[in-house]
């Protein structure tokens, strides 16, 4: 607790940890490229530099508030200083903006244009290292590094993966794989949040707009989608829509003006996977074990798990995730002709996931040597789409979902929330249609901040003991603590992406604190105003087990790990 | 892949610390010592013994100026380039060896793997200016033709041996 | 083979014991066993005494008293130019250069006989006088020795010797009678102040960290001394390395330590097998380890030895180094009295600083300030170095002017060339000219003629040195040295060093001169750790002082010294050119030309200065300017 002086105006502060918190707090937008409230404090760009009242010089991103402090943000020098910054940066920068995908999106482009760099004095940087393209989900270009290490410190710090980090030093440094090798070759999962705080173009989704635009073009081809939950609540804001507004009628609009033939809802595949999963779970449960059951819709959590907790792997349901379900049940659906027209059939899965780019390859997932989906468009992705089209987003009015797979119950939705396949399961466990237990239920722990929440459930007089994390330096914690006894569980949720997939690698970045919380509301206010709250009431989903998948559950609708 | 003789000696040196993050540096230390560089293979093998992840144990190895992933060799001669021996031309002595052994500042070692050039920067043998360093052994008050009598001496002692 | 010791009697009856035993010793040859002096040869010279000592039943009529004449390895004495150095006691005369084959005679003539081997004694280089001991050697006249006390005169691989000569008993005395506060407070009162550059009073640190609420605490030693050009520490650690660690022990008793770790640099293969020789003898003594001398403290020291990487000297970079990380300095807060190694609390000195302890604690903290300045109490120990007469390790107090260092215990530039400058405080320091040689040479003072004091390196400069080249060579070091962390330093650093480069290679414009030093104005105050902050201090000194080199080379395109090699000019004196034709055969780029009996001559437009002509022609009659 305490006041400062910031260019003149006071300003109080509490537990902020430093005084660039202070100052943005303050109103005042300090440039800064190696700063995220979420990782730990590095300070290369310098960029944050202010002076004190006696001319003292520090970065304000790793100093402490202290009371009385007086503070200036940008004296002559201080603006002379960052420009300067900037324009070292570029020069040793392989700066072909126009061309660059980051391009409009990129920090460094942003500041230099916001500083004033109208020119560098030092040197251009040729194109040296090759692209590495090795990843279905990401492509890394070591040439538009600025080392600010946010990659290194999110891959290590939040994901427990670190498979990118600092190697030799001095102008040498880089970030690359160990040996530099290819990413592809690593324990790297896919999970795309290095991309996500990467301030320029040097880690990038690997698109896959092209080969999808070209099937949207082929008469002989029909090319279906399916938007999963969080991406609904993280495209508006792109178009100059509120932050956290569930576009989800929108997004089925333009899908359709972009030319794709059938668009479906993922809610109707996470119904399908709560359906089969909590029947999974009750089955274990009865048995006593093994436990914990964990999760499986989320593929960097099944790579992370398959590769540093192997003896683990079998703990992990064996329910396809929620684009799977959909998939392969559609793959059904347009097995007749009736359905398909006779045409091609091309599956989509519009994901706020780059790890479900790698996931669609999975051996395990594919059905006769085939994937369920044909390609996975992000968020991101799609937002590029919508823009390349010209379709002015903020017009056009709403669609509803395509039917059979157009409808997901409530728990579905908030899939893309940290906790909600958690919630969304044990609410088919809630006995009756009483809503009373479905709000004792939410209230039970499952949801909340904090990357780890543990709580019990009740069920027919039994303690279920539940958890549920994200990141997944988070769950290797968890998974050594369940390992040498420290923990138990029954159930545990595991989304590699803190707050679960509205934080995904796929969706847009520069998402603050604010937008964060708004995609998590936007997601459970839309399960307030869905009528069908759990997955066992889904009709749609419900009636395919007569129909479609009567006795095949166990083909199609779970991985054959 | 390695020779298996290269994991007994790795797992020799290993067993003598903790298999803990912070012996990583002293391990490789003596892996160098042991073969004059570290041969890649043995680092992710290294880093599994000791709880770290290959990424971790490259990005600290590649650090170092020291740890060299390339063989060095027999003789890793140092040419002193700190304030005192630089301003007592230590240049001059270091550009007759690259140029006696046919090497430059991108290639550091002779393809008979005798030789290996370094610079470095301070021996602690300043009062001695230029000086250079074989190996473990400090040579004083080098000058050019020193140095092409010290190869000629390296070579026949190599012959010997 | 030792017992421990476990009382504050028993250490005094060892050392009593021990102090008879040397006094026995009739005649004792200390052999120097310095890295300078082994590499100079002396551990020859040492085994060929050894062998010569061996048949000691020797009854020589004059010299009947010598029954057994001991030889020993010392430390290093400071005056390594010279080496190997062989001194005997009692005489203490000192042998400068002596070689295996003078061993013999010095045999003969000094232990047999008591008498001098006069050829072998220092000659003063001006007056040519001899110098039979060391104290009549100028360069060791104005000299203090507090830190180097025994550095030199006993044995470094011998805990024994050590104690003998006093070691240890600052330890006894902290630990039986006085507290750890107690002990905080004369280092305090003493006023000791960091001797790894930044000059930070060594108490307050302590106290810092006695002061922190977790009680898991570390020790650090800073030997890392990575400045090209000093050897300071590494004589400290090689010739005395129990000193220090008693140092370390006693820091550790007042902060409430356990365990402590001494980072050395690899290139310095001698000091850690001298400290870790000690470490072990210090522990088989009971000096370290478990309830020490029967006190009930306990601590624990390790040896990490650093692995190339200069940045590794700045603390926070030294300690992520000892944790098996990337030598990164990271951003302060923390500091590391509060989360220093394996985020614990940490005391963290360098070498220097802690051998002055054990004296301070034996004679108090009065005595230590009687000596020095007010606020730079002590000696400071310089590694002198580069175009003086004398070179070597001196230890001198606070507040003697540069000037007596150079041309006192220097005795003055090389050659009698004129001197130019003194660069201090190694690639973080600055260079002091003529007019500031009468300074006092303190922390305090110096800062204010712009440079720092450093760890001690000094580098003399005649004038055949090139300011520019220096500052080229310091911001190449620098940049070479960066961990790549933060943006000025590691790109500023890039951009300033090809400015440079670009001027001494004669394509310096006017508008580099600004561009160096607004580069400097950004690094200085912008980087994260020391070694950005002070990076560019070597350009900025000489372009304070030397601003008309600098233009004489972007302008006349000219090095006044002679020493940028591609603004030399080669030239054919007609006058004894002989038209052998050997430099044109030799030239690479066919700019030489010439008929048979007419003077060759060089095409300036086409030559790129390589040198090669100069040294094929066996007439001399190639100059260079
Ligand atoms: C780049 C850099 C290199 C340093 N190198 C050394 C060194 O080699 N030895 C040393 O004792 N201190 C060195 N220091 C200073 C240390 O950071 C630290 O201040 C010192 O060891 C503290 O000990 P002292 O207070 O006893 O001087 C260096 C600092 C920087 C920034
Ligand atoms: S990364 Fe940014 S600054 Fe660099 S080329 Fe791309 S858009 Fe431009
Ligand atoms: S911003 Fe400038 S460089 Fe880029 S496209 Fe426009 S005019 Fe060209
Ligand atoms: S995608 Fe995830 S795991 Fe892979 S490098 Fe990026 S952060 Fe690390
Ligand atoms: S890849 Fe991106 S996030 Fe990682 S260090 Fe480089 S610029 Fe920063
Ligand atoms: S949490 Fe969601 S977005 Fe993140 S990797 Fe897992 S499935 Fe993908
Ligand atoms: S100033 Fe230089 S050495 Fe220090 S942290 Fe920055 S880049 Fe690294
Ligand atoms: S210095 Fe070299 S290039 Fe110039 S003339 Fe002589 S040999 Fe030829
Ligand atoms: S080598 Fe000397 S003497 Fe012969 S031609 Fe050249 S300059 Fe003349
Ligand atoms: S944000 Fe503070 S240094 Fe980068
Ligand atoms: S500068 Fe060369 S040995 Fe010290
Ligand atoms: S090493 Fe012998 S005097 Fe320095």
């Amino acid at each position: 607790m305490g006041k400062m002086i910031i260019d003149g105006m006071p300003v109080e502060f509490t537990d902020e940890q430093n005084i660039l918190s202070v100052i943005r707090k303050a109103g005042i937008d300090l440039p800064t490229l190696c700063y995220h409230s979420e990782l730990s404090i590095y300070g290369a760009c310098r960029l944050c530099n202010v002076e004190d009242d006696r001319g003292r010089m520090f970065a304000s991103c790793s100093e402490r508030p202290r009371d009385g402090m007086k503070i200036k943000t940008s004296t002559p020098r201080l603006v002379r200083y960052r420009r300067m910054l900037i324009e070292l940066m570029l020069a040793s920068h392989h700066r072909d903006c126009t061309t660059c995908v980051k391009s409009g999106d990129c920090e460094l482009q942003k500041l230099a244009h916001r500083l004033g760099v109208s020119s560098v004095r030092w040197g251009y940087k040729e194109r040296t290292h090759e692209k590495d393209r090795s990843s279905p989900s990401i492509v890394r270009d070591p040439d538009k590094c600025i080392l600010c290490g946010d990659c290194v410190r999110v891959c290590e710090g939040i994901q427990g993966v670190n498979a990118i980090d600092f190697a030799h030093r001095g102008t040498d440094a880089m970030v690359i794989p160990a040996f530099n090798k290819e990413i592809a070759k690593t324990d790297c999962v896919n999970c795309g949040q290095c991309r996500v705080v990467c301030p320029t173009g040097a880690i990038t989704i690997n698109t896959n707009i092209r080969p999808v635009w070209e099937a949207l073009a082929d008469p002989n081809v029909k090319v279906f989608a399916q938007v999963a939950p969080a991406v609904r609540v993280a495209v508006g804001q792109a178009f100059g829509g509120a932050k956290g507004e569930n576009v989800m009628g929108k997004i089925v609009a333009a899908l359709h003006r972009l030319g794709f033939d059938d668009v479906y809802d993922t809610t109707f595949g996470a119904d399908m996977t709560i359906l089969e999963e909590s029947k999974e779970f009750l089955e274990i449960f009865e048995k006593g074990g093994p436990f914990p059951l964990f999760t499986s819709c989320c593929p960097a959590w099944v790579s992370f798990c398959e590769k540093r907790w192997p003896e683990f792997r079998n703990n992990i349901s064996t329910s396809y995730s929620p684009l799977q379900m959909l998939a392969s049940v559609a793959r059904e659906y347009y097995a007749d002709p009736k359905n398909s027209e006779g045409k091609k059939i091309l599956s989509v899965g519009i994901m706020p996931c780059t790890a479900k780019k790698a996931e669609i390859l999975r051996e395990d997932l594919k059905r006769d040597g085939k994937q369920n989906v044909d390609y996975i468009l992000t968020t991101e992705e799609l937002i590029t789409m919508i823009k390349r089209a010209g379709i002015r987003f903020d017009l056009i009015e709403g669609e509803a979902a395509d039917m059979p797979f157009g409808i997901g119950s409530g728990g579905a939705v908030i899939f893309g929330n940290s906790g909600g396949v958690m919630e969304a399961a044990l609410r088919t466990l809630c006995e009756g249609p009483e809503r009373s237990a479905i709000e004792e239920l939410r209230n039970s722990g499952v949801r909340g901040p904090g990357p780890l929440r543990e709580f019990t459930f009740n069920y027919k007089g039994h303690e279920i003991k539940a958890a549920v994390v994200s990141g997944l330096a988070e769950a290797d914690a968890l998974l050594r603590r369940v390992k040498n006894g420290e923990s138990f569980y029954h159930f545990v949720e595991v989304m590699a992406c803190r707050r679960g997939c509205i934080m995904g690698g796929g969706q847009p970045a520069h998402a603050g604190y604010r937008t964060k919380e708004a995609r998590k509301h936007g997601l459970y206010e839309s399960d307030v105003n869905t009528q069908i709250k759990k997955s066992n009431e889904n009709p749609t989903a419900l009636a395919l087990y007569d129909t479609l998948i009567r006795g095949r559950e166990h083909e199609l609708l779970h991985s054959h790990r | 892949m390695l020779e298996q003789s290269f994991y007994t000696k790795a797992d020799e040196i290993m067993n003598k610390y903790p298999a803990q993050e912070r012996s990583l540096i002293p391990i490789i230390h003596e892996v160098q010592e042991t073969y004059n560089y570290v041969p890649l293979e043995l680092l992710p093998y290294i880093a599994k013994h000791i709880g770290i992840t290959e990424t971790k144990a490259y990005s600290v190895a590649s650090f170092y100026e020291r740890f060299s992933f390339e063989p060095k060799g027999k003789y890793i001669i140092r040419v002193c380039d700190g304030t005192a021996c630089h301003v007592r031309q230590s240049l001059p002595v270091l550009e007759r060896l690259r140029s006696e052994l046919g090497l430059s500042d991108k290639k550091h070692t002779t393809d008979d793997m005798l030789f290996t050039v370094e610079t470095v920067s301070c021996l602690g043998a300043c009062s001695l200016a230029p000086a250079l360093m074989v190996n473990d052994h400090v040579h004083p008050a080098m000058t050019p033709d020193k140095a092409t009598s010290l190869i000629k001496d390296l070579r026949e002692e190599a012959a010997k041996s | 083979m030792s017992e421990k010791i476990t009382s504050i009697d028993e250490l005094n009856t060892l050392r009593e014991k021990y102090h008879e035993a040397v006094k026995k010793e009739d005649v004792r040859i200390l052999v120097c066993a310095g890295t300078g002096c082994q590499a100079s040869g002396s551990l020859k010279v040492w085994e060929k005494m050894s062998e010569l000592a061996k048949d000691t039943n020797i009854t020589v009529e004059f010299a009947t008293h010598v029954k057994h004449p001991h030889v020993h390895k010392s430390g290093c004495l400071g005056f390594c130019e010279q080496g190997p150095l062989v001194r005997i006691e009692p005489l203490g005369v000192l042998y400068t250069k002596v070689h295996p084959e003078d061993c013999e005679e010095i045999f003969d003539v000094t232990v047999k006989r008591g008498e001098i081997v006069n050829r072998l004694l220092y000659k003063n280089k001006i007056t040519g006088e001899e110098c039979y001991n060391q104290d009549e050697i100028p360069f060791y006249k104005g000299q203090t020795r507090v830190v180097l006390k025994t550095c030199g005169t006993i044995d470094p691989e011998s805990i024994d010797e050590a104690i003998s000569a006093g070691e240890y008993q600052a330890l006894a005395k902290a630990l039986f009678t006085m507290t750890p506060d107690e002990v905080i407070k004369t280092v305090l009162d003493s006023k000791l102040r960091g001797r790894g550059g930044g000059g930070f009073i060594a108490g307050k640190k302590w106290q810092q960290v006695a002061g922190q609420p977790e009680k898991i605490r570390y020790v650090v030693c800073n030997g890392d001394e990575g400045d090209p050009g000093a050897f300071m520490d590494c004589s400290i650690m090689e010739g005395d390395p129990h000193r220090m660690i008693e140092g370390m022990i006693i820091a550790a008793y007042a902060v409430g330590a356990q365990e402590g770790y001494i980072y050395v640099r690899a290139e310095y293969p001698l000091a850690v097998k001298r400290l870790t020789l000690a470490i072990q003898q210090a522990t088989e003594r009971g000096l370290l380890g478990d309830n020490i001398l029967g006190s009930g403290f306990s601590f624990k020291l390790n040896i990490n030895r650093g692995a190339g990487a200069f940045v590794c000297g700045e603390g926070s970079a030294l300690t992520a180094s000892i944790e098996g990380k990337r030598g990164m300095p990271r951003v302060k807060p923390p500091r590391t009295v509060e989360q220093g190694l394996f985020a614990k609390p940490t005391v963290l000195n360098n070498v220097e600083t802690y051998a002055n302890v054990p004296q301070i604690i034996l004679d108090g903290a009065e005595w230590y300030r009687s000596i020095g300045t007010e606020n730079s109490p002590g000696t400071k120990t310089f590694a002198l170095t580069g175009a003086v007469r004398n070179t070597g390790l001196v230890e001198v107090p606070f507040g003697i002017t540069p000037r007596k260092i150079i041309f006192d215990i220097g005795g003055g530039i090389r050659d009698d060339r004129k001197f130019k400058a003194v660069q201090i405080g190694g690639p973080s320091g600055g260079c002091l000219t003529e007019a500031q040689l009468d300074e006092p040479l303190d922390f305090d003072s110096v800062k204010k003629l712009g440079v720092i004091v450093g760890s001690g390196g000094l580098v003399v400069m005649d004038e055949n040195t090139c300011m520019v080249e220096v500052a080229r060579f310091f911001m190449e070091f620098t940049h070479r040295e960066s961990c790549g962390k933060c943006v000025p330093c590691r790109e500023g650093t890039l951009r300033m060093l090809e400015i440079l480069e670009r001027i001494v290679a004669g394509n310096g414009r006017m508008e580099d001169i600004d561009e160096l030093r607004s580069l400097a104005d950004l690094i200085i105050n912008t980087a994260l750790c020391g070694l950005g902050k002070s990076a560019p201090l070597p350009v900025v000194s000489t372009l304070n002082s030397f601003m008309d080199e600098y233009i004489e080379h972007i302008q006349n395109k000219k090095c006044p010294a002679h020493v940028c090699q591609k603004l030399k000019q080669y030239t054919i004196d007609p006058e004894k050119c002989r038209s052998c034709s050997k430099c044109a055969r030799g030239c690479p780029v066919q700019a030489i030309d010439g008929k048979p009996k007419v003077p060759y001559v060089i095409d300036q437009a086409k030559c790129i200065k390589c040198g090669a002509c100069m040294s094929a022609c066996p007439f001399k009659a190639i100059n260079v300017a």
